[in-house]
């Protein structure tokens, strides 16, 4: 809406471009299996990515969902060993993620520090609170239906596909169809301006970081169930792949503009890396390597345009 | 003997606007001489191209009879010409004797700093000025009256034989200004020239020996302070007609919408009190600094305020912007890039920002109505060009304006604040906010709230005009006052009179 397409053409052509390199490579990435196994693969990453999104629109940001992931997870794990029924732990789940976010969201708002540093620190309590309550436990032996959410289908397609599209589909039209999507980019342009016309900042702000918490819980059902076993450290390092997505798919970094499809592109891109390198026959220990210049290259591209764009401008204003 | 300082024939233009016409000035050693007119009359362009900031189109600089260039800050300052500007470049958190040395710091063997030297020569400088101050206490906690005076030691350590003081006083509480003066004078009685820049013209009269005053980018004045009085002053700094420039329709007001009492904010603003009827236009008057936009920042609910009340048609309004807008205040803000418009965002967002509430269909933005109170605003605003999904970045100041206002509009208000409605907008559409402002009043019987600088435009404009000096509200003026009565009410000049009589 308020942003130039050029990110998401630009992420589309690379994306084409990588799949052409794959295609001559090696043929048999193509095959339906493996595509569905790499949406699968990335459905936690991009509905977490979509939640990322909403803080970042608004200049905020949370590192703090790595261990979110790990409480949730834990939390999932344990209830359903106690026998609660999937779709209850599902609830539970994105229940755990929404308060840990909401903790989040009230001390930015409250004590006016940048989210950065609120994050930061509730990063290492959550995790201490964590590691004190298992007692840096694994749980082991989780129930046949828990590990199985992510395997079900429904019309042919497993249900973390399902899941993603539809976080997809909400959020396309929560961030650009309602009052609540079009304050999120007027916070992340110009908080003072959007306070002086009448806009509840601070429950804007507040109300990102219960969105992601939430999705982040959501997106737990299709990542702790792939595991016979869940650790207390799970989840480290889940903040930095997600903030890659939303970067690399064009959302600004000091927010007021990204959009939806250019997120899910951006989540695409960087779940695919790992895959692509495998058929490639690349190490797959380059992995993390190739995410980050990912971003590096997102941010080059940003500034070019940037500077190409305000020289547009003044052509405009010069003519007018 | 020639003068220490001689500008003449100064010329300079930005753009197709010419900021200095032909301007003479001079300055002679240990001379107080004040630099006075209203805001963009060239008072701070001369200062900029004496200090190194701008170079003239034409025009000469002697100093001492030597014709100079000064191309840069850093030649002015070898020069011997040193600006102190209102915010002062200091570091709040480093010593008085670190802020007096930063960045040339005297240097022993190895590169150490010769923290002895330094203090050496801080003494010297305080005592040439004649005060004590603790030259290891931190700058941020001895207040702002110090720092003026840590950035005078400063240029005199500089080796500084013109000061330029810019709008010196604003921040001070009178003993501080009383003590800057004390200062001025014995740093005159050295030989010092201090070119004095102020709104305050009680403080003209006691403290400089000369004043030139400029007017529209022209020199339109320059005489002995002690030949002078201030109605000389006030007619040369304001000098235009009033004529019909401003169209309004005054009709009875209605009753009361806003009612302020008592107002405080300890240090800002104190016993407040006035009301805003239902089809007036209230002006506010006040130099910068004299609490005008701080007041209604506070009635809108922005900042805080220690006591007092508002009440909105004789109900408290709350003190949050949120609420403020709901129950139909509207608030203009003076920053139009950082308060009133989102740049990133079309016409479209912006218009529409304060009514997203109420733009609900089904879940969804109303994206017809939307459209339809765009473009309604557009056409009744005249906005140029008239496209809803342009950025307001690529607008033109006047047209920014216009979508700020029009974002106001759409959502109703029953009190609407302006403050510098028409700063940075050119001729045609500040007499079509003027206008729009009487109709709204009396077709619509809203209430308006008016700040500005210009005090023809005010005056113009209001039913009725509030002045405001040093956080208190001074005079209230009927519709038909003059420009110079106004500038006397809030320049003090007038309370100066009553303590004399006193």
């Amino acid at each position: 809406m308020y942003v130039d397409r050029g990110r998401q053409y630009s992420i589309a052509g690379f994306l084409a471009a990588l799949l052409v390199v794959l295609a001559l490579a090696a043929g048999n990435f193509f095959s339906l299996g493996n595509f569905s196994d790499i949406l699968v693969n990335i459905s936690f990453v991009t509905i977490a990515a979509v939640g990322m999104m909403a803080v970042i629109l608004t200049g905020q940001i949370d590192i703090s969902i790595g261990v979110t992931l790990s409480i949730c997870s834990t939390v999932a794990a344990i209830a359903s060993k106690a026998g609660v029924p999937i779709p209850l732990v599902a609830l539970i789940s994105v229940g755990t993620g929404a308060l840990l976010g909401l903790v989040n969201g009230l001390l930015v708002t409250r004590f006016k520090v940048h989210s950065i540093i609120v994050t930061l620190g509730t990063m290492s309590v959550f995790r201490g609170l964590l590691i004190y309550f298992t007692k840096g436990a694994w749980i082991y032996s989780l129930p046949q239906d828990f590990r199985s959410v992510g395997l079900g289908t429904f019309l042919g397609i497993q249900n973390p596909i399902w899941a993603m599209i539809i976080v997809l589909l909400v959020a396309a039209w929560l961030f650009s169809s309602t009052a609540w999507g079009r304050s999120l980019y007027a916070v992340g342009s110009n908080p003072e301006a959007a306070r002086l016309s009448g806009i509840r900042v601070p429950f804007v702000q507040a109300s990102v970081f219960v969105v992601l918490g939430a999705l982040v819980g959501l997106a737990t059902m299709f990542y702790a169930t792939r595991f016979s076993t869940i650790q207390s450290n799970t989840g480290q390092g889940f903040e930095f792949v997600v903030i890659t997505a939303v970067v690399v798919g064009g959302v600004n970094i000091f927010g007021g503009s990204g959009t939806v499809l250019g997120v899910a592109l951006g989540a695409l891109l960087v779940g695919i890396t790992g895959t692509a390198l495998t058929f490639l026959g690349i190490s797959a220990y380059w992995e993390q390597a190739i995410q980050g210049l990912f971003i590096l290259l997102a941010v080059a591209f940003d500034s070019v345009r940037l500077r190409r764009r305000r020289y547009v401008l003044q052509k405009v204003r010069g003519g007018v | 003997m020639a003068s220490l300082l001689e500008m003449t024939g100064i010329q300079k233009h930005f753009g197709g606007v010419q900021a200095l016409k032909n301007v003479d000035f001079d300055i002679e050693a240990g001379e107080v001489h004040a630099l006075v007119g209203e805001n963009g009359a060239g008072k701070s362009t001369l200062i900029k191209i004496l200090s190194g900031a701008y170079t003239p189109d034409s025009g000469t600089i002697k100093i001492e009879g030597q014709e100079v260039t000064i191309a840069n800050p850093r030649q002015a300052q070898a020069l011997g010409v040193v600006t102190i500007y209102q915010e002062t470049s200091l570091y709040p958190d480093l010593s008085v004797l670190e802020n007096l040395f930063m960045g040339r710091q005297p240097r022993r063997r190895f590169g150490l700093l010769d923290w002895g030297a330094m203090k050496k020569e801080a003494e010297a400088v305080f005592k040439r000025l004649g005060v004590d101050i603790p030259l290891s206490a931190r700058l941020g906690d001895l207040g702002k009256a110090y720092a003026q005076l840590v950035e005078i030691a400063k240029a005199l350590s500089q080796k500084a034989r013109i000061l330029v003081m810019d709008e010196a006083t604003a921040a001070l509480t009178s003993d501080d200004v009383e003590r800057l003066f004390g200062i001025i004078r014995t740093m005159r009685s050295q030989g010092v020239a201090i070119i004095y820049i102020s709104h305050r013209l009680d403080e003209i009269f006691r403290v400089t020996d000369r004043v030139t005053v400029l007017r529209d980018g022209e020199r339109v004045g320059s005489e002995r302070v002690a030949n002078v009085n201030q109605n000389w002053l006030i007619q040369r700094m304001v000098g235009r007609e009033l004529t019909n420039l401003y169209p309004r329709n005054i009709r009875a007001p209605g009753k009361v919408l806003l009612e302020v009492g008592n107002l405080t904010r300890i240090g800002v603003f104190e016993n407040v009190s006035f009301s805003l009827r239902e089809g007036e236009i209230v002006g506010l008057a006040g130099l910068v600094g004299s609490g005008r936009s701080e007041i209604v920042r506070a009635i809108f609910g922005i900042d805080r305020y220690d006591s007092g009340t508002v009440l909105l048609e004789g109900k408290p309004l709350s003190s949050k912007p949120w609420e403020a807008v709901q129950s139909g205040v509207a608030l203009l803000p003076e920053d139009r890039s950082r308060q009133g418009a989102i740049l990133a965002m079309p016409v479209r967002a912006n218009m529409t920002l304060a009514v997203l509430h109420n733009l609900h269909k089904g879940g969804f933005l109303d994206e017809k109505q939307e459209a339809s109170i765009t473009d309604r605003f557009i056409q009744a605003l005249q906005v140029r060009p008239p496209r809803s999904e342009l950025p307001v970045a690529s607008l033109s100041g006047g047209n920014q304006q216009k979508v700020v206002l029009g974002k106001w509009l759409a959502s109703n208000p029953k009190v609407l604040i302006l403050d510098e409605p028409t700063q940075g907008v050119d001729v045609g559409a500040k007499a079509e906010i003027h206008q729009l402002m009487d109709r709204l009043v009396n077709e619509l019987g809203v209430g308006i709230l008016m700040i500005s600088s210009d005090l023809p435009e005010v005056l113009g404009m209001a039913d009725r005009l509030l002045v405001m000096h040093r956080g208190h509200l001074v005079a209230e003026l009927p519709r038909g006052a003059s420009p110079e009565q106004a500038m006397a009410k809030a320049t003090g000049l007038e309370a100066q009179g009553i303590a004399h009589v006193r």
